[in-house]
């Protein structure tokens, strides 16, 4: 099912929560909620469960206008970001339960459950109650619960936010897996990149209610439309230098120190700007854009980096071994196409 | 071997003071207290129980047996009081808890102004029962009493709450159920507090309707705080006694009807000054009251899903 947001608005007292956001989410495929903490993906998300009542706008579902619809309607599947299972009953009785809902007959509707607990394996847990499971095999009780109705459209609140940094990869692949089992339209909260990056068909990334970009997940990191976005994705994070564009055309640091030569022209002069370079879109090969000098080579995991400094900004790059540059070196860099972003300093627009 | 070593050094010191009976001396304010007054009555109420022709004033009494036991257990007033008092629990507890939990329900929506509703509520609790039971024995009056007035409405003739022996249970069940209900609100609203209403959105999602949120969510939730109340209700209930004496001019009923157990016990022990009676008496109630006890325990045990 395709669902379509149309100047979707959420106003509390005092907080806009979400701001005339206007976009679609593309049918059965699972798309990631990504933004930092507070900036309203769960009012997002809960707005279009029908928990949260919209302040202005529609949203649409295909082409039911399902704004005003009570979440008893909507046909949708919800997994809390504590999972809400309900306490007293069992595994098996809270996977019931929409069905119980639905009046479906008891065999069927046990036999339904055990399907989707052996979808999501937990299938020996089904007499247990919720106080006895571990935080992932709740997880997965949750999403089976919220799959049992075959939901139009299933939603994740940041499920995996209470899991430990294994379980959280594990679980990861279980959601894509039956994503892609189901082909069940997802939306899927979460405030960490990478996490979006690695299970998503597209991600929309939010700021303080504004939606800054909708994009696959490479495009986005590849071709950031603002700052923010280019700042909120990749780890090691991006590197933001402040500065104008000089006579030439090029890139100057506000203090006059250096100036980095730009492949693409596109500044207007005099115009104040960010620059901004991934740590891998620097390069040590022929054609050279500016003078650099090493300040520390270290490793982080199995990457190899470098802090350098161009001018009076100290930048992190990727730096192999195969380099034998020491610290205190003075060596020139050279940029490439692909990483390197330049902003208008005021809207944080890319030029 | 070391902690021997310096245990018996310890023991040098004077007198009681570091012995292992040093801690008896810091707590015998308080056993002394409770040895004074709620061990030693007890024992005596036990004791004066077995007591067969004890006279209060002398002390004097012919043996120990069962004597006291035997008389209350064919007396027919004893036999009615227990039965009184049984159909007070099993009317009153039921329907007020059912009742409460309907109005704390309500009281727990987040409505505009539930605030006044919910001190309208407990309004009874913070006045006198004598006060409360006056204006009750108004309105159950058979000729100007409002209940009347309004069951009249409905063409039902005038019933005799407090004059007709056979509607007194009947008056002093309904006065119990409302007497019972600000009580049981509270225990009940406080529980429904405690359930997160994560589960309540979780179930709307699901496409629960209310409903069925309630009979499938609150209740099952609530149930370890109903089962509480329960059985707190039916230990007070138990010992009703207070509740009579608005109503009936402190008698128990239009003619000597209505005994409760405690009203049995009082009876016998301030009018016809049967020490030994109400001695028995007040052990059979404290069986009754300590079997509810025991069940209250086994159940809070039981029902606990977090
Ligand atoms: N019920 C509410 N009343 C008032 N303000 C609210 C309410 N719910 C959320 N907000 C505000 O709306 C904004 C967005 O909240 P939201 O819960 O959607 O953020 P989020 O992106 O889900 O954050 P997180 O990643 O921390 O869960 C926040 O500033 C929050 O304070
Ligand atoms: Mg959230």
């Amino acid at each position: 099912m395709q669902i379509k947001i149309d100047h979707l608005t959420k106003k509390f007292p005092d907080t806009v929560a979400v701001d005339d956001f206007t976009m679609d989410f593309e049918s059965g495929k699972l798309t990631a909620l990504l933004g930092p903490s507070g900036c309203g993906k769960s009012t997002m998300l809960n707005m279009l469960a029908g928990i949260l009542p919209v302040t202005e706008g529609h949203i649409y579902f295909d082409d039911d206008d399902v704004t005003d619809m009570p979440p008893q309607k909507r046909g949708v599947g919800l997994v809390f970001q504590n999972y809400a299972l309900y306490p007293h009953m069992t595994v098996l009785e809270n996977i019931c339960f929409p069905l119980e809902i639905q009046k479906v007959n008891k065999a069927e509707r046990i036999e339904k459950a055990k399907e989707m607990a052996k979808l999501v394996q937990i299938d020996q847990y089904l007499d247990r109650l919720p106080k006895e499971l571990s935080g992932g095999q709740q997880q997965r009780v949750a999403i089976a619960r919220a799959l049992i109705k075959n939901p139009r459209l299933l939603l994740l609140d940041e499920p995996l936010s209470n899991l430990d940094a294994r379980l959280r990869l594990e679980m990861r692949e279980e959601i894509r897996r039956i994503q892609q089992e189901t082909k069940v339209t997802t939306i899927f909260v979460t405030h960490d990149q990478e996490e979006a990056m690695s299970i998503s068909d597209s991600i929309v990334l939010m700021k303080n209610g504004v939606l800054m970009q909708v994009d696959k997940p490479q495009e986005l990191y590849d071709d950031p439309k603002h700052q923010f976005v280019a700042s909120f994705l990749g780890n090691p994070p991006i590197n933001m230098i402040d500065g104008k564009i000089n006579e030439d055309g090029d890139f100057e640091l506000l203090d006059n120190s250096t100036v980095i030569k730009l492949n693409s022209k596109v500044g207007q002069v005099g115009q104040e700007v960010v620059l901004g370079i991934r740590p891998e879109a620097i390069t040590f090969d022929e054609v050279k854009n500016a003078k650099a000098e090493i300040i520390q080579r270290y490793t982080m995991g199995k990457e190899e980096l470098a802090n350098i400094k161009i001018g009076s900004a100290e930048i992190r790059v990727y730096l192999s071994s195969d380099y034998t540059y020491k610290t205190g070196d003075i060596i020139e860099i050279t940029l490439r196409d692909k990483g390197v972003f330049l902003f208008d300093k005021e809207s944080g627009k890319r030029l | 071997m070391a902690a021997a070593v310096l245990g018996s050094k310890k023991k040098s010191g004077s007198g009681i003071f570091n012995t292992k009976w040093e801690p008896f001396i810091y707590l015998a304010p308080f056993l002394i207290g409770i040895i004074v007054f709620t061990l030693y009555p007890v024992i005596n109420i036990v004791l004066i129980s077995f007591k067969e022709g004890y006279r209060q004033i002398t002390g004097a009494f012919t043996g120990y047996g069962l004597g006291n036991y035997a008389r209350i257990l064919s007396d027919p007033y004893f036999i009615n009081a227990l039965k009184n008092t049984a159909m007070y629990v099993i009317f009153v507890v039921p329907i007020s808890t059912v009742l409460s939990l309907f109005f704390a329900n309500l009281l727990n929506q987040k409505i505009k102004g539930i605030a006044i509703f919910q001190t309208a509520f407990f309004l009874p609790m913070v006045t006198s029962v004598t006060a409360i039971g006056l204006v009750w024995k108004l309105m159950f009056n058979d000729r100007i009493g409002v209940i009347n007035a309004v069951l009249g409405l409905f063409g039902v003739e005038p019933i005799g709450w407090l004059i007709d022996p056979s509607m007194n249970i009947w008056a002093l069940i309904i006065y119990g159920i409302w007497n019972m209900m600000p009580f049981t609100i509270i225990l009940l609203l406080s529980g429904l507090q405690n359930i997160d209403p994560l589960y309540y959105t979780a179930a709307r999602v699901d496409g629960a309707s209310s409903s069925k949120q309630f009979f499938r969510i609150t209740v099952p939730l609530l149930a370890p705080t109903i089962g509480l109340t329960c059985i707190i209700n039916m230990i007070s209930a138990s010992k009703v006694f207070g509740e009579l004496f608005p109503l009936f001019n402190g008698s128990p009923g239009t003619a000597y009807n209505l005994f409760t157990v405690v009203y049995y016990i009082y009876y016998e022990f301030s009018v016809s000054r049967h020490l030994g009676y109400a001695a028995a008496a007040s052990i059979i109630l404290f069986l009754i009251v300590f079997v509810f006890t025991m069940i209250q325990l086994y159940v809070q045990r039981k029902w606990k899903y977090y």
